[in-house]
């Protein structure tokens, strides 16, 4: 069964259609990318996954339930996690504190956190992604005092603490340091052979969305144009028009 | 039922005054994101400054005329360029304790360096009543509700209608768009924050005389100007103007029919219902969740 | 709960202090020092409502009004105080959750209005409830407690007792802020809505920390009301509400000792600054704006802001040799 299926989704704003009937499905343990041309109607269909925006028609279904309307809370509760574009820390929490806070709501009661021990049980696993991370040396530092792509690298690794089975990245190279691009990419990678999980990543930098992802939707004008692996995608003629043409 | 019109006819005039300190308050909140919880003070020093004006020996419109000046200065720029500004990095918290700071100082310093004790202050339009089909109405209060319906309505105006206000109202929809479009963000900020001095003299001007000039003035009317401002729409400029009056006039019917002693808990009470009912405000429109 | 040497000690001396001071203190001093762990208490919740989750509430002196005249009415009525102090406790819980609740499903914003306006309501029922409150007489000689046959009437043995009730209150914050809720709520204050994408229930929080700030605040009532032996209205307004939110965010918001530091201040500055009279309060009110501009954070943050400096500075060297991200 898929994870995610998203079904004839359509949203228009006035007259113009954002999104205009698209449909795919993300299987078990898959990357895909969502790429396209700026209006494309990535960030309203990525939006209208997450339930921020309520599309005209059409279905999103996790793990055969439908998820559409759900609120981020109830998301998250199903394991559908999720990295913000712009930096969203936790800025006066340590950076240790950013990764449990990130996990903690899911182990035990609402109540019964009042008693658990401070970490929650997840000391370990937030080191673990510290390592993994690389980010040591500023684990107990206000995340709020890191450096842009360090708060970047904290937003990513936040969404993945909790070990969610599907995790929506929104643009994570978007603000990072080109010479940390590939850095990034063999994270992600990583993190999908280590703790298994789908993501969908929506990101402009065409060369990391090539080498990461195992399958490729690209949109145009709010519908989709193409999907495939990544070689076929680049040797694809319409997507190349479509790029070229803007 | 003359008693009934009497009570709706002040109440309607008492509600625009409201009405036009709630409109400072929601102007300088959409342009700035600052709440000012000193708005009810704002109120307050003008009043003290037209008295000051006048016990030098100026007519009362000479010294409303140097109120407006000095509140331009003192509560317009001074309070944008000394403490709004600097506090933007730091949250609105800061701000909120900062302005109740700026409350407490300016009641205290009103109470310790002027007088503790009210002080009457004259009606621009006399002491006069009149009677209209057996129904007793004041020249103060038809003048109250004349100006404060033409200072309204002229703002809207001056909002809708020309370019600079079209500028402000871009600013407040989206700083960062606004600026992109070339518009003088600084500027139209600044003009917001002068707009919202001469709203609070002008309060000052109708409202003193009723409820004489006194150090904790503002406690009342500031809190009426928030609530008010909520219950109309804090996203609408208009809806300040509906919330003052439906205040005013339900604040009298209460204090005459039901209970004096909970005359003022009647704002409190309309905001709680509007809240839960209509979140937005009567004539406010949903904001759209900022991700 | 890991406390480190340095702060043990700290602890330990001021502690120590406390239980030595009164010795060295007449009647009037005292009474100032109880009256300073009643604020505290009060202080202290306020501190979680706001430091910690990042709301705004108005109302605590409210609340501790609450908490007084509940105290002062069942004492009247012949129940004891300590079964009329979990009543005020509670009856507090249930007024923040209520105040809370129609506050949170619009904006966090609203719930500094509404939290205004409901401290206006407290004082306006106080006043003019004469059958339950005493209006504006108030309620006069209320008793100090007994246990066990033992009166707390004495100055002495009632500041011992506040001084008890106040340690354990300060405890179970202190235990509640190191649970994962105090991580929590700072999360909620931080970024309300990278929380709820991270399955923190912020409705949940908001109200949690609202309505246990606001029986902290009824356990300072109740401890105030037999302190002063007699409550009317006046304490619990709108201006005292403003005071305690000065006291937590001068000490320092969102620090556990800020309270304690920022109360001492509201308490004993007017002390120190009788000859200023009128003008006392127009010092502190600009004093106040002054500190907000210049540091926000409180007068705690100063020791954190220097840390902080040394420990990016060493982070950056480590950065450097290492040539990490």
């Amino acid at each position: 069964m898929s994870i995610l299926k998203v079904n004839d989704i359509k949203k228009s704003y006035g007259a113009i259609r954002a999104v205009d009937g698209v449909s795919f499905a993300v299987e078990p343990g898959e990357i895909l990318g969502v790429i396209g041309p700026n209006g494309s109607g990535k960030t309203t269909l990525f939006n209208s996954i997450l339930g921020q925006i309520k599309p005209d028609s059409g279905r999103v279904e996790f793990e055969g339930v439908d998820i559409s309307g759900k609120s981020p809370l109830e998301l998250s509760r199903l394991g559908v996690g999720r990295t913000f574009q712009n930096l969203q820390v936790f800025g006066k929490l340590s950076l240790r504190d950013n990764l449990i806070v990130a996990a903690q709501e899911f182990h035990g009661s609402f109540w019964g956190r009042m008693f658990a021990p401070s970490d929650n049980g997840l000391g370990a696993r937030a080191d673990e992604m510290i390592e993994l991370f690389r980010l040591g040396h500023v684990a107990d530092l206000p995340a709020g005092s890191l450096s842009y792509g360090q708060q970047k690298l904290v937003d990513i690794a936040m969404a993945f603490m909790p070990a969610p089975r599907l995790v929506l990245l929104d643009e994570p190279c978007a603000g990072v340091n080109p010479s940390l691009v590939d850095g990034l990419r063999d994270l992600l990678v990583q993190l999908n052979q280590r703790q298994g999980g789908s993501f969908v990543v929506i990101e402009h930098n065409m060369d990391f969305v090539m080498k990461l992802c195992h399958r490729i939707v690209c949109m145009v004008e709010g519908r989709v144009l193409a999907v495939g692996r990544p070689e076929e995608i680049q040797s694809n003629r319409a997507v190349l028009e479509a790029y070229l043409g803007n | 039922m003359t008693d009934f019109l009497q009570l709706l006819i002040s109440g309607i005039a008492t509600g625009s005054i409201y009405a036009m300190a709630a409109l400072g308050f929601t102007l300088l909140w959409q342009a700035s994101g600052t709440i000012n919880f000193a708005q009810g003070e704002f109120v307050m020093l003008p009043a003290f400054s037209m008295l000051i004006a006048m016990a030098m020996g100026l007519p009362l419109w000479a010294a409303f005329v140097v109120a407006l000046i000095v509140s331009v200065l003192v509560l317009g720029m001074a309070f944008k360029r000394f403490i709004v500004d600097p506090m933007r990095a730091s949250g609105v918290i800061s701000i909120v304790v900062a302005t109740l700071g700026l409350s407490i100082g300016l009641k205290s310093f009103v109470k310790a360096g002027y007088s503790a004790e009210p002080h009457p202050f004259p009606s621009v339009f006399g002491d006069e009543v009149f009677k209209l089909a057996g129904v007793t109405i004041s020249y103060s209060d038809v003048g109250a509700l004349l100006f404060a319906g033409l200072m309204v309505l002229g703002l809207q105006l001056f909002l809708n209608k020309t370019l600079t206000g079209r500028a402000m109202q871009a600013v407040a929809q989206n700083t960062f768009s606004a600026e992109a479009l070339g518009i003088n963000v600084k500027r139209m900020i600044f003009y917001t924050f002068a707009i919202n001095a001469i709203l609070v003299t002008v309060t000052a001007l109708l409202i003193t005389p009723t409820y004489l000039a006194k150090f904790d003035m503002g406690d009342n009317i500031g809190l009426k100007a928030f609530f008010a401002a909520i219950i109309g729409g804090f996203n609408n400029s208009r809806g300040a103007l509906l919330g003052g009056v439906i205040v005013g006039v339900l604040e009298n019917l209460v204090g005459a029919y039901i209970t004096p002693s909970y005359k003022d808990g009647v704002a409190l009470a309309l905001f709680l219902a509007v809240i839960l009912v209509k979140p937005d405000g009567l004539l406010g429109t949903p904001a759209e969740r900022k991700v | 709960m890991t406390l480190s040497k340095q702060h043990l000690a700290l602890l330990t001396l001021g502690l120590a202090a406390l239980a030595i001071a009164p010795s060295l203190l007449k009647t009037y001093g005292l009474y100032l020092l109880t009256l300073w762990l009643v604020y505290i208490i009060a202080a202290l919740g306020l501190n979680l409502t706001v430091g910690y989750a990042g709301l705004k509430s108005l109302c605590h002196a409210g609340f501790m009004g609450v908490g007084a005249y509940t105290v002062a009415i069942l004492m009247k009525a012949g129940v004891s105080f300590w079964l009329a102090t979990p009543v005020a406790i509670s009856l507090c819980f249930v007024l923040g959750l209520l105040i809370g609740f129609p506050a949170l499903r619009v904006q966090l914003h609203y719930l500094g209005f509404a939290t205004l306006g409901f401290n206006l309501l407290l004082m306006l029922f106080f006043r003019n409830e004469e059958w339950l409150t005493g209006g504006t007489f108030g309620i006069q000689n209320i008793k100090r407690p007994e246990l066990f046959g033992f009166s707390f009437n004495g100055n002495l043995a009632f500041y011992y007792l506040a001084l008890v009730i106040t340690v354990v209150s300060a405890a179970l914050l202190a235990y509640l802020l190191r649970s994962p809720w105090g991580r929590a709520f700072a999360a909620l204050r931080d970024n309300p809505i990278r929380a709820e994408s991270t399955g923190v229930n912020i409705t949940a929080y908001t109200l949690m920390s609202f309505a246990i700030g606001a029986a902290y605040a009824g356990l300072a009532g109740a401890l105030f009301a037999p302190l002063v032996n007699f409550i009317e209205p006046a304490p619990f307004g709108l201006g005292m509400s403003l005071l305690f939110l000065m006291m937590v965010v001068v000490g320092g918001s969102g620090k556990f000792y800020g309270p304690v530091l920022g109360s001492a201040i509201a308490l004993l500055l007017p002390e120190y600054l009788r000859f200023a009279k009128d003008w006392y309060l127009a010092i502190f009110g600009f004093a106040v704006v002054a500190m907000m501009i210049w540091l926000p954070g409180g007068l705690l943050s100063i020791r954190e802001r220097w840390l902080l400096h040394k420990a990016k500075t060493a982070s950056d060297k480590t950065a450097t040799n290492a040539g990490a991200v």
